[in-house]
Parts: C-alpha cells; structure tokens; sequence
C-alpha cells in the first residue's frame, strides 16, 4: 500500500516535470492516446469486449469540436463538451446495435459501423475531406488560460487525462465494475444469478465511447486538427495494439503501450512504411510471446520473484 | 390445482436442425419436493434445463412457473422471479475470491450494480452475509481464496452458496456431483437435503445412489421423451428403464 503511494507520487511529480524535458507536444499526443486506450480498455480487459470501432468515437468527436471552435466560434469547454456528447450519442447507437454480437461478430458489427462513419467523413463537408479541419483556435478554457501557451495546455490536457484515467479506474473498482468483472469471467452465470448483462455491457460501451471522444477532443485543442486519420480504421486497430503491448489486463498498460506506440511513430518517421511493419511485428510478438503486455508481465514477474 | 405445481411444461419440445433433443415432454414438479431427471447421455436433460430456465428458446410447447406462462421471458427475469440454475460445468467466477463469488449474487439486492462512480468498499456491508453463506456450505476458511484455486468440490459447494444468496424459491442442479469423490457426494448430498427445505429442487444426477436417497419423485429421460415418472422404487423396476440404462439401473 505504502509502496504504492509512492510510486504514484513519483508518477505524477514526472509527469508533471516532464514538459520541461521532453517535447510537450509528443507528451500531449501520447496522453491523448492514453486516455484514448484507458478508454477502450474499459471493454476488452474489464468488460471482455472488442470493439473494432473506436476510432468513430475519437475522430468524430474531434470533427465536432473542432467544428464547433472554428465555425461557431465556441470556448474549448463547450467544444470538448459537445465532442463528448455526439461520441456518447455515437456509442449508444453502436452499441444497441452490437451488444447482442458475440466474440468476432461483434467487432465485426463495430468496425462495420465505424467504416460507415468514415464515408460519411470522406463525404460531408464540414469535415473537408482531405484537408481536414485546419487552424482550430484553441481560445481560453473557462475564459481563464491560455491554451496557446503550451505549458497550460500541457497541464490541461494532463488534467483530463487525469480524470479520464480517474473515471475508468473508479468505474473498474465499482459495484458495476463487479458485475462487469463477472460477465467477463462468466457470462451465462452473471445471467443466472439474474443480471441482465447486455445493459451492462451496453452501459460499458457507451462510457467507452464517451471517454475515447473526450480523447479525441482534446487532441483537436493539441494539434489544431481534425482529419481523417483519426476516424480510419488504422486508428481503431493501433488503439488495440496500445492495448495489447501494454497489458490489457492492467489497470495502466495501455497508457504504457500507447507511449511506446507514439515514441515509436515519432521517431521512426523517417523511414515511412516501414513503421507499418514495425508495428506489424511486434502486434505478433506481443500475441504469440508476451501475453500480459508490458506492464502484465513486469506485474507477473514481480509477483513471481516475490514468491521465491 | 395449479398451485401444486411449481413447474409444468407441456409439448416442450426442442429442435437442433431436424435432431429432436427433446420432444413433447410433459414435465411437471411439484412444489416442495426434490425431483429427479435421469437418463442415459444425450437424453437431453441438460436441454430441458436449458428450456425451463430460458437459456434456450423451445421450438414448440409451453412452459408455467407458478401458473404463470414463462415461455416467452428471458433468462434473467426468470433468475429474478426466483427460479435459479447451476451448470453440468462447475460455474463460478475464476479469478474472483470465494467472498466475492458470493457477494456478486448478494450485491443485486443493493440496487446500485450500474453505480459506476462509487467505491466498490461500499460493498463491504454484504460481507458479513456472505461469510455466513460461506460458513453455511462448508468454505468458511476459503473466503479470500480465488475461486480457481478450490478444489472441485468446493467449486460445487461455492456455487450453490452463490445459489442460496439469491434465496431463490427453486433451484435447478445440472449434476451437482459430476467428478466427485465420496467424501464430497456426501457433503454436497447433506447440503441438498438441507437447502430443500422450504425450497423446490430438480436435478439431474448420474449416480443413482444418490438419487434414490434424495428425490421424491424421479423423471426418466430418454432420447428426448419420457420414458418413466415415479418414485426410485417403481422406475427401478420399470423394464424400459431397465432397457434404457441396459442394467445399470439395477447394478
Ligand atoms: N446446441 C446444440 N446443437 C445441436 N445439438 C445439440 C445442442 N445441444 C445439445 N444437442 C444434442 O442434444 C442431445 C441432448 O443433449 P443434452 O446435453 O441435453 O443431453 P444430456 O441428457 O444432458 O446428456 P449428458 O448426460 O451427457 O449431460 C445430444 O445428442 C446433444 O448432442
Ligand atoms: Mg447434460
């Protein structure tokens, strides 16, 4: 317990100096991606469900706000409110319309659903298609700070990601998360001790959807950006391999995957395709060699070296 | 007289693309009893189980619990009228403690289960309850153990503990002692005897020692029709049974 306490003191005090020696955009765009895959890990870890759709929930919801900002001229709070809103909007209708799917027919359904999204993209015009929405002003959140100083908007954005990360470990660590962790380990027993687990699974999905939503909004205020890239389906399968590399089972792996993912995109951008390929590989690796992911294997190794 | 009957089921009937699991049965349990359903494997026992309880949908034919048409409910709401179920494969939450398995069934009683932002210490107040459970089915020193780590009869014992929290007015046991040594058959077979008071059971049991000890009433299964109804001391000797099970019955 004690240990615990420190290592998260020691967490946050990095966290907190980190803009001062690391290049804040990467951090942002790392934390956006964490909270994104702490999102998604709602499902496939705690709620044994994989969405194959989640870039929809993230890059509309970044379509929306940046819309709502640029065009209408709305304060980040409600921009990133109103992205959260349609993503949760979004995950009630995607989820209605999966829940009843089970295993891969349900991510089926999902990436589906998703595809839909993104033509609708590719199609609409307040998305501008290729372009994209360009040169989002980020204004002042609450009227107060300056999120063109990228100093606050690094502490802004870690604070969401904060309470995003907060949400979803309070969520696991709940009544309702214990109903989760049962349909995840049995369902047909959940059902038989009376549960209507498709309301359970639909309420996961739908906070999931929300949280990947504030993800992508907030990712719009880093960037000035929304495009494309972040409703394809290229995201929704990098989301998972966050997921994967850094240990679905944990309560932070994702955060971990997606750091290594984005360290990985970043400075291997040079050699362009290949960091396709890279990403390919160790998506294998980490499904045939090392299970737990980064942090469930540390945790597994840990454990194992205690007991000796 | 309706009432007498906690279960009936009439032209129940189940098809798998053109293979009739069950066909046309006509079961009927009444209220306070331990009833019985045997058969050869693939009779089709497990099937019914899967009817009356609603994990299944029946291709044709009506089932009452209480005299109420359940036929078209689902699953849940027939867990939540107070008819709840085990399983022919030991069915517990795995990585869940022994205390947690139970307090699962307990915590609906709550109604907070989709209460996302409170602390699952809030939980806590079913502990005592559910150590009482625990105690009740002989695991009381297994309570912070994880399910996964108990013995296989444990398991089974975990399981009806997890059962009885929901108080259901009957259970449905699909092979309670399936892989079990003696010493476990006895407890578990104590256990019935002691949860049916006041309760309905039907189960479906392979060892007919046990069953001729416990049920009042048994319903031969076979190839998805009933082949016999009575108590052990009538269908032991009924020469289709004994045709059925080819001599088991009496060996
Ligand atoms: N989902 C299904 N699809 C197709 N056939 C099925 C299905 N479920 C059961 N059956 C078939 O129906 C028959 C009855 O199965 P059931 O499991 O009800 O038997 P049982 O009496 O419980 O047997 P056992 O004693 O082995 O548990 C079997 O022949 C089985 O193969
Ligand atoms: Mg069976």
């Amino acid at each position: 317990m004690l240990q615990r306490r420190i290592w998260g003191t020691v967490l946050v005090a990095a966290a907190l100096a980190a803009p001062y020696a690391v290049y804040p955009v990467f951090l942002m765009k790392a934390l956006c991606f964490g909270l994104f895959a702490v999102a998604f890990n709602l499902l496939l870890g705690y709620t044994g469900l994989l969405s194959f759709g989640h870039a929809a929930f993230f890059g509309f919801a970044a379509y929306v706000t940046g819309h709502a900002m640029k065009e209408w001229g709305a304060t980040p709070e409600l921009g990133i409110l109103a992205g959260v809103a349609v993503a949760a909007a979004m995950g009630l209708v995607f989820g209605v319309l999966a829940i009843r799917r089970l295993g891969i027919y349900f991510a089926m359904v999902t990436l589906a659903l998703a595809q839909m999204v993104y033509f609708f993209c590719v199609q609409a015009p307040f998305t501008h298609g290729e372009d994209g929405i360009q040169a989002i002003p980020r204004g002042k959140l609450f009227g107060l700070l300056p999120l063109d100083d990228m100093y606050v908007l690094y502490y802004v954005v870690l604070a969401v990601f904060g309470i995003g990360v907060w949400i979803v470990w309070r969520a696991i660590h709940s009544p309702f998360g214990q109903v989760l962790a049962a349909i995840r380990e049995n369902e047909p027993r959940a059902i038989s001790l009376g549960y209507r687990t498709e309301r359970f699974k639909l309420a996961a999905f739908v906070l999931s959807a929300t949280l990947a939503g504030l993800a992508g909004s907030v990712k719009t205020l880093v960037f000035q950006l929304a495009s494309l890239t972040d409703v394809q389906w290229h995201t929704s399968g990098e989301v998972v391999l966050m997921t994967l590399l850094g240990g679905m089972g944990t309560a932070l792996g994702p955060v971990v995957g997606a750091f290594v993912v984005t360290t990985i995109e970043n400075y291997l951008a040079d050699i362009g395709a290949w960091v396709t390929i890279i990403q390919g590989v160790i998506f294998v690796l980490v499904v045939t060699l090392f299970r737990r992911g980064i942090v469930g294997e540390a945790l597994a190794f840990i454990e194992r070296s205690r007991r000796r | 007289m309706t009432d007498d009957w906690i279960i009936q089921t009439q032209d129940l009937t189940k098809e798998f693309k053109g293979f009739f699991a069950v066909r046309e049965v006509g079961l009927k349990v009444r209220r306070g009893t331990i009833h019985a359903l045997i058969g050869p494997n693939g009779a089709g026992k497990t099937t019914c189980f899967n009817l009356i309880t609603k994990f299944l949908q029946p291709s044709k034919g009506r089932i009452l619990y209480n005299g109420r048409d359940i036929t078209r409910a689902d699953p849940a709401s027939v867990a939540r009228a107070g008819m709840v179920r085990s399983f022919q494969i030991s069915a517990v939450f795995p990585h869940m403690t022994v205390l947690e398995n139970i307090r699962v069934a307990l915590q609906r009683g709550l109604g907070t289960s989709f209460h996302f932002w409170r602390s699952d210490q809030s939980l806590d107040v079913l502990n005592g309850r559910a150590r009482e459970l625990a105690a009740a089915v002989g695991i009381a020193d297994f309570v912070e153990t994880p399910a996964v780590e108990l013995s296989y009869g444990r398991k089974r014992a975990l399981e009806i503990a997890t059962t009885l929290a929901l108080e259901p007015e009957m259970l449905l046991l699909d092979e309670p002692m399936a892989g079990m040594g003696r010493e476990d058959i006895d407890r578990i077979a104590r256990l019935i005897r002691e949860v049916a008071k006041g309760r309905t059971v039907l189960m479906v049991e392979h060892n007919l020692a046990v069953v001729a000890d416990l049920s009042d009433t048994i319903t031969v299964l076979a190839r998805g029709q009933i082949l016999a109804e009575g108590d052990y001391h009538s269908v032991s000797r009924d020469p289709q049974v004994i045709e059925a099970y080819m001599g088991t019955a009496h060996g």
